[in-house]
């Protein structure tokens, strides 16, 4: 059996939530004040998942880098590695928010997107 | 051979070679820090004394009340921030009366000009937010406030507009006594990179001057770095007062002034700590604390608006009072030493004193194309609108704010870069334009400010320092590290 | 120098800015334009490159240039003339006239006015520096407030160090905390002078607990060393009365200190129009209609009051863009009858914006925001006015660093008015101990 303490942070109020884990399996959620609660820790001690949001540099660009993100969720123990494989990566202005700058990062199955425009220099 | 090779760049150095510049001489000033103005000089109170307080007969007394003379016109000629807002000093109880009095005696026998004593009345009519407690005060109309900053650079810019060469980031490490063939004194001034001879050495190495002083003379001086400390706040707070308060000293202790200052900030300040070396300008809590609650003891509220704290330096010399003139036993090697409080103020009389000494010895000519005036940096700030149009008109660049709590523009940067001796540091734009020095200290436009240093000197941002020596702002790029 | 003159000019092209001038071209104002003294539209957001804004005004979680341009679009969708790169440096008042005066200047107009019939102030908020705090040692570089490092890593990609202490755990502290270390830096932990964060918790957790950064709550720096650059930092933990404790000093070695330790709205303008001034907001005191005691000016987003959230800046500029429409197009025109309800704040409540309510130029509902000066569990809060109790909300947790509101409901205030002989009414704001 195994305890985890987590923060909630799904509202303002911030519960302490214990969990307790029989061999990674959720045996028991307590310490929340709503469903919510009770969802984000689940998923939170099984699979937790965060947004990278990051910089790659820019060629030819009014800047030079440019914002990007993981277009959707990567496992928590990936975010290290997400930025890291983007320290190899630029991109060239012009560059519209949403356009594809790298696809599948780091192994996740997730692209890395831009989340500025940039016009050329 | 060098004429006269003047140590420090502070106030008193860069007023000594502003006056030794009208003359045909082959001066050079040295100065261990990238700037002129980077030691006691850029951290003080910038108040033009008026003289009441140095003892009848020092030569603090009389270079004070000189000085302050003069200042009034060099900072027209010389086009430096000055505003003569008088100062008050006061009474807090009852028992300080005998101690007005007798300034007041003493100030007129130094012969400044104005003095006399405001009772209560009075007092709260020329200041309202005075505190209750003040039970009269010595009204000293002739005092001011200065910008130090501006007023140093203006010196060393004119100095340089008529000759003499600055050399910085030049650190002496040995003065030696020498004799020529013709049985002349001069002296060796060795720096870290070069070997100087020269007929004169002037020393106004504020803090260090005891150290040149005795490298060369067997009668020695002590000097002991004071630390000053100050809070300065908002320009929202700085129209609390409108003279310079000092507080007549008493049983709990020496007291500290609440002014307003030239640029219309408040300040308070100085505590007189001892200092842990000749480099220790850091603040410390307690003192910090001291400024705040001493200060507050002249006014009825001092607001809690402080935007930045800093400390400066005092060189005390043991003997009290400045040393000014040759050494006994080292012909042609001038001191200007022990230029503690009030130094600021005395510097341009010791200027024309110390140039005095230097044309009695050398008898040199005078320039005839001496320039006697310096224009200082447009402010954008300062101006009337019909001035900022023909500025903008003149050079875009006057249009475009970098700090935008003290509305200085790019225009003002890059003359403040590229004008005779040029700031080639963050800092040195700061002291020369007021970028960076307002409620939000440069977060903002530092990094505008560093783009426009690298350009002009033709650097990389990542080797714009704040004031040199490893100061360093930009550590690489990003995920360099991975 | 060239005038020009509009209905109606917004100072600010940020979230604020953007939001307020959308509402009034949707009300029907067309004769309008942004200042903007950036080279871009977007004000900060465009160098908040983490995500978490948007979730309550578009019910999806973006990045801050992700948020900031979706409002560029409608700006453009509705043709709004926006000038960039121009600083306003004056504000006026002609009495006479009624019309506003801005003073600007940009590279390609020179210096220029602009005669404004109404003027909506979005000019946002600048970081407190170190001063405030008083922290003592050496001034060496390597001092940077939070949002100066973020606009080096994010907007120019430089790393201004890369062993960081924090202190100050606002929400762009902690949101360098991760930015810092996603971008190579170590971050050694953030200290905090309060027994709380000021912080959102999402970001407690999101940026410093993910990364295994301490959060060291109620220490503080008390001393700084290095002349030339940051060598270190002393950081001891604080008492009750916020004084450090002797014998708790710890020395941090790093090369960096980023301070958050809050933000102050960027009034400069406000003061010099002569605007009557929230001493506790550090912005203008407004009335219902987001309206300074200058006719015709309104204020809204950070420069009125620094919100955590910009979907909160979003909304209540759009109420100013909509009033400042309604006042130049003469639409909804009520009789001031003179009857005004003052805001009273206490008991832990710190300040309300509106301060004023003019109850004739309500909408059918009002949304006053405010904040506690405290960390309160289990309280209530309660309204009010002229003594009756408008409202008890029980709530779990209020916390200076969130940002409450209760909507008044117009019908309701009414109700409790009429019928009174005294034109001036009492709001009263508070947080109650539960019975």
């Amino acid at each position: 059996m195994e305890t985890r303490e987590l923060t909630c942070i799904r509202c303002p109020i911030g519960c302490h939530i214990t969990v307790e884990l029989d061999n990674g399996e959720v045996k028991s959620i307590s310490g929340n004040s709503c469903p919510r609660g009770e969802e984000y820790a689940a998923s939170e001690v099984t699979h937790p998942e965060r947004i990278v949001t990051s910089l790659v540099t820019l060629e030819g660009g009014e800047r030079p880098v440019v914002s990007v993100k993981t277009a959707g969720n990567v496992p928590k123990e990936k975010m290290m590695d997400v930025v890291g494989a983007l320290k190899e990566v630029s991109a060239r202005a012009p560059v519209n928010i949403g356009d594809v700058i790298v696809k599948d990062i780091a192994g996740t199955g997730v692209d890395i997107v831009a989340t500025s425009a940039v016009p050329a220099k | 051979m060098k004429d006269v090779t003047i140590i420090g760049a502070g106030v008193v150095g860069c007023a000594i070679a502003r006056e030794l510049s009208r003359y045909d001489l082959d001066v050079v000033v040295l100065e261990k820090e990238t700037d002129v103005c980077e030691g006691t000089s850029k951290a003080n109170s910038g108040i033009v004394h008026s003289g009441y307080d140095a003892k009848p007969g020092t030569l603090k007394a009389r270079f004070n009340v000189e000085g302050n003379r003069l200042i009034h016109d060099l900072s027209r000629k010389l086009d430096f921030p000055f505003k003569e807002n008088g100062s008050l000093i006061l009474a807090l109880e009852e028992e300080g009366r005998a101690g007005i009095e007798e300034l007041l005696e003493r100030g007129n026998k130094n012969g400044v000009p104005g003095l006399r004593i405001v009772e209560k009345e009075e007092l709260r009519q020329m200041e309202p937010n005075v505190s209750e407690n003040a039970v009269c005060a010595l009204y000293a109309p002739t005092g001011g406030v200065v910008c130090p900053f501006n007023m140093t650079i203006a010196f060393a810019e004119n100095a340089a507009d008529n000759g003499v060469v600055f050399s910085f980031d030049t650190e002496v490490k040995s003065v030696e006594k020498k004799t020529d063939e013709n049985g002349a004194v001069y002296y060796t001034v060795k720096t870290s990179d070069s070997s100087i001879d020269t007929r004169i050495v002037v020393n106004a190495a504020g803090v260090y001057s005891d150290v040149f002083h005795n490298m060369v003379s067997g009668k020695k001086l002590s000097i002991t770095p004071r630390k000053g400390q100050y809070c300065l706040m908002d320009k929202n707070a700085g129209s609390l007062v409108s003279h310079t308060l000092f507080q007549l000293p008493t049983k709990a202790g020496k007291g500290v002034l609440v002014t307003p200052t030239v640029h219309g900030n408040l300040m308070c300040g100085p505590t007189a700590d001892p200092a842990d070396g000749p480099e220790d300008t850091s603040t410390t809590d307690e003192g910090l604390n001291t400024v705040l609650s001493r200060g507050a003891l002249s006014v009825t509220s001092l607001p809690r608006m402080t935007i930045t704290s800093f400390a400066g330096l005092r060189a005390h010399e043991e003997g009290g009072d400045f040393v000014i003139g040759e050494a006994e036993d080292a012909p042609g090697f001038i001191d200007a030493a022990g230029i503690e409080s009030p130094g600021l103020t005395a510097a341009p009389a010791i200027g024309v004193h110390i140039a005095g000494l230097v044309k009695d010895m050398l008898k040199p000519s005078e320039k005839k194309d001496f320039i006697s005036t310096r224009k200082g940096i447009p402010s954008i700030a300062l101006a009337t609108d019909e001035e900022r149009a023909a500025l903008i008109k003149e050079d875009p660049a006057y249009s475009k704010v970098v700090c935008r709590c003290e509305l200085v523009t790019e225009g003002e940067i890059r003359n403040a870069i590229t004008r005779t001796l040029g700031a080639t540091t963050v800092d040195g734009v700061k002291r020369r334009t007021r970028a960076g020095m307002g409620r939000c200290q440069a977060g903002f436009c530092l990094a505008r400010t560093i783009p426009i240093l690298a350009e002009l000197l033709g650097k990389s941002e990542e080797e714009i320092e704040k004031s040199g020596h490893g100061s360093y702002y930009l550590d690489g790029e990003i995920k360099d590290s991975f | 120098m060239a005038e020009i003159k509009k209905d109606l000019v917004i100072i600010g092209g940020g979230p604020a800015g953007l939001s307020a001038a959308v509402s009034a071209a949707e009300e029907g104002v067309k004769d309008l334009l942004i200042i903007e003294r950036d080279v871009r539209l977007g004000g900060i957001l465009n160098q908040c490159i983490h995500n978490g804004f948007g979730l309550h005004t578009f019910k999806e979680e973006l990045t801050g240039p992700e948020y900031a341009d979706r409002y560029i679009q409608m700006a453009q969708k509705a043709q709004i003339p926006f000038m960039l790169d121009t600083m306003v440096i004056d504000l006026s008042y002609d009495e006479s006239t009624g019309d506003k005066i801005v003073t600007a200047m940009n590279k390609t107009e020179g210096l220029f006015t602009v005669r404004a019939s109404a003027v909506i102030l979005a000019m946002g908020c600048r970081e407190r520096p170190r001063g405030a705090l008083n922290i003592a040692g050496y001034r060496p570089s390597g001092i940077y407030s939070a949002g100066t490092a973020q606009y080096y890593v994010n907007m120019e990609g430089r790393m201004p160090g890369k062993k960081v202490v924090i202190l100050g755990s606002g929400d762009i502290g902690l949101i360098m905390a991760r930015r810092m270390t996603y971008e190579g830096a170590k971050v050694l932990c953030v200290a905090e002078l309060q027994p709380y964060s000021g912080g959102l918790k999402r970001n407690i957790v999101q940026c410093l607990d993910d990364f295994g950064i301490p959060l060291l709550l109620s220490h503080t720096v008390v001393d700084i060393k290095g002349k030339r650059r940051v060598e270190g930092v002393t950081i001891a933990e604080v008492d009750e009365n916020k004084k450090p404790i002797p014998g708790t000093e710890e020395f941090y070695e790093c090369d960096t200190l980023l301070l958050s330790c809050g933000l102050i709205p960027e009034n400069e303008l406000t003061n010099k129009l002569g605007a009557k001034m929230n001493p506790v907001t550090g912005g203008a005191s407004v009335n219902e209609s987001l309206e300074t005691d200058i006719p015709g000016v309104y204020a809204c987003g950070n420069v009125l009051h620094v919100h955590d959230l910009v979907d909160y800046v979003s909304g209540e500029a759009a109420v100013a863009g909509k009033n400042a429409a309604n006042r130049i197009l003469g639409k909804n025109a009520a009789e001031n009858d003179g009857t005004v309800i003052n805001i009273k704040t206490e008991n832990g409540v710190r300040y309300s914006v509106p301060s004023v309510v003019r109850p004739a130029f309500m909408s059918d509902t009002l949304t006053v925001r405010f904040r506690v000066g405290n960390e309160y569990r289990d309280k209530n809060l309660s309204v009010y006015l002229d003594g009756v109790q408008l409202m008890k909300l029980p709530k779990r947790v209020m916390a200076p660093g969130e940002m409450e509101q209760i909507i008044l409901v117009k019908s309701k205030v009414l109700e409790i008015i009429s019928g009174k002989e005294s034109e001036e009414h009492e709001l009263i704001i508070r947080v109650e101990d539960k019975e």
